[in-house]
């Protein structure tokens, strides 16, 4: 059974993306990635302030077992990284959902639309399996 | 169509991420690799490892036959029970497996091989014994199922666990065996902590494993193992060493004995080596990985095995490193393109469950772990 809360987008390399009050983007990988990666032990954030393009590898996970790219969702400048999560990696293997990364202020709010909804990213990462 | 061993229905219950590992289906974990790579260093854990490959040395030629056939040299097990490492080396000298080798009885060895070698292995044997004199028999024992019980409180609860074990074994010494039941249990283990390694018949482990499992010996799987044999500074054949390195450059000349004229299959092709393995603690943020570039006041090297360990809270691992860079000396290690700062030691990097490698950090990093 794919995790994949209705109200998040989701992009196909298993980054969901959560739209904040202030316009920008809350970035964070998946139940199904941190499932796959196992143990988190470190997150190379991206550059706060770097202009990113959709698909851009902005940062990188990794677990005990392997490094992930993290994938920038759309176009845009990252205004954020979250500074709850180092020396705390396990929260994102405990709530993935819950443990955003980053935050991205979109060049164009339309791209959001683009992404996949939660039935469809469910589909498509239960087919992977 | 992977092997599976006569604990795959154990692991599947205890519901086990099976992944591919030389040829066989094995546990990567059973939820968290840290939790029991914790519970080795802290408690005690259990590993199945039936894939790897018990090998019988028989017949009275056993002892001068392995003399020929390995570079540490069996005339050192003095008595039945006691076992030692050694290397299998080609006639260049490269190593074909690493392996330990029981001294059962005056005309019985038994070796323990790595899994996805133990084909190559027994060719390998099978070859060398017909061309030599002795008398002599190479069986495999697939038929046996092989746990190992790892930790400071491994022993206390399998014989807790195990009826008749404790008669046996508890007056093992480290890297001594006995027979049990009709296995053979061994102070022997791939962690760096105490406990035994248990060959059973194979209808006897499914058993043995859910009363280990009662006694709160907590299922591990080859996740963990490979953490813990890195932080105890352990090799891992086909990545810190194959045939195409020597064991002097390998980290291992120890287990090469060559106090003796004893001839022996590579001997004549070991040189002093211009690389050697050391071990690399990470001192900035980041994790190690294998194949990674590492840059030395003395030229250019190559992780062979890095990871996380969990129990320093930090990134190390083994590199292979021109001959010179010795223990406390600064290096690079080049992850994605980025140069992180670290410094060379010699493994291992834990010791009985705590830091030895402390001595090595920075003063404002010392005591993270």
């Amino acid at each position: 059974m794919i995790k994949a809360p209705p109200e998040l987008r989701y992009t196909k390399t298993h980054e969901w993306v959560r739209p904040e009050p202030d316009g920008t983007l809350a970035v964070g990988i998946t139940d199904f990635a941190q499932e796959a990666l196992g143990d988190i032990v470190f997150v190379e954030f991206p550059q706060v302030g770097a202009r990113v393009s959709a698909g851009d590898a902005v940062g990188v996970v990794e677990s005990v077992k392997a490094a992930s790219d993290i994938y920038a969702p759309v176009a845009g400048e990252v205004v954020a990284v979250n500074d709850a999560i180092p020396g705390h990696w396990e929260r994102i293997n405990a709530d993935a959902f819950a443990a955003w990364l980053y935050r991205l202020k979109p060049a164009n709010p339309g791209d959001l639309a683009a992404l996949l909804d939660a039935s469809a990213y469910a589909a498509g990462a239960g087919a992977a399996q | 169509m992977l092997k599976q061993t006569v604990l795959n229905a154990a692991h599947r219950a205890a519901g086990a991420k099976l992944v591919e590992f030389g040829g066989w289906e094995m546990p990567l974990h059973y939820g968290s690799q840290i939790e029991e790579h914790h519970a080795v260093r802290r408690a005690a854990g259990m590993f199945d490892v039936s894939h790897m490959r018990v090998v019988e040395v028989l017949g009275a030629g056993a002892r001068s036959f392995l003399r020929y056939a390995l570079a540490n040299d069996v005339a050192k097990l003095a008595a039945p029970g006691r076992a030692l490492y050694s290397c299998m080396l080609d006639a260049r000298g490269g190593v074909i497996d690493d392996l330990i080798a029981y001294f059962v009885a005056a005309d019985a060895f038994r070796l323990v091989v790595n899994a996805g070698t133990a084909d190559k292995d027994l060719a390998w044997l099978a070859r060398l014994a017909a061309q030599r004199a002795e008398e002599v028999d190479v069986v495999p024992r697939p038929d046996l199922a092989l746990i190992a019980v790892q930790g400071p409180y491994a022993r206390e609860l399998a014989w807790r666990a195990l009826a008749g074990l404790h008669a046996a074994s508890a007056a093992l010494a480290h890297f001594e065996g006995a027979f049990f039941r009709d296995g053979f249990v061994a102070r022997t283990g791939y962690t760096g902590e105490d406990g035994f390694e248990l060959m059973l018949p194979a209808p006897l482990a499914p058993r043995a494993w859910d009363a280990l499992a009662r006694a709160n010996v907590r299922p591990c799987g080859l996740g963990a193992r490979d953490t813990l044999r890195l932080e105890a500074g352990l090799n891992l054949y086909g990545q810190d060493m194959d045939e195409t390195t020597s064991p002097l450059e390998s980290g291992l000349a120890w287990t090469v004995d060559t106090r003796q004229a004893r001839d022996f299959v590579g001997r004549a092709a070991l040189a002093a080596p211009t690389r050697v393995l050391r071990g690399i603690v990470l001192l900035d943020p980041g994790v190690l990985r294998a194949h990674q570039p590492v840059h030395t006041a003395r030229g250019e090297g190559q992780t062979t095995s890095g990871s996380f360990a969990p129990t320093l809270g930090r990134s190390i691992a083994l590199a292979r490193v021109p001959a010179g860079v010795a223990a406390g000396d600064p290096v690079e290690v080049e992850v994605r393109g980025r140069r992180l700062r670290a410094v060379a030691v010699a493994p291992p990097f834990v010791r009985s469950g705590a830091s030895a490698i402390e001595r090595y950090l920075e003063p404002s990093q010392k005591g993270q772990s």
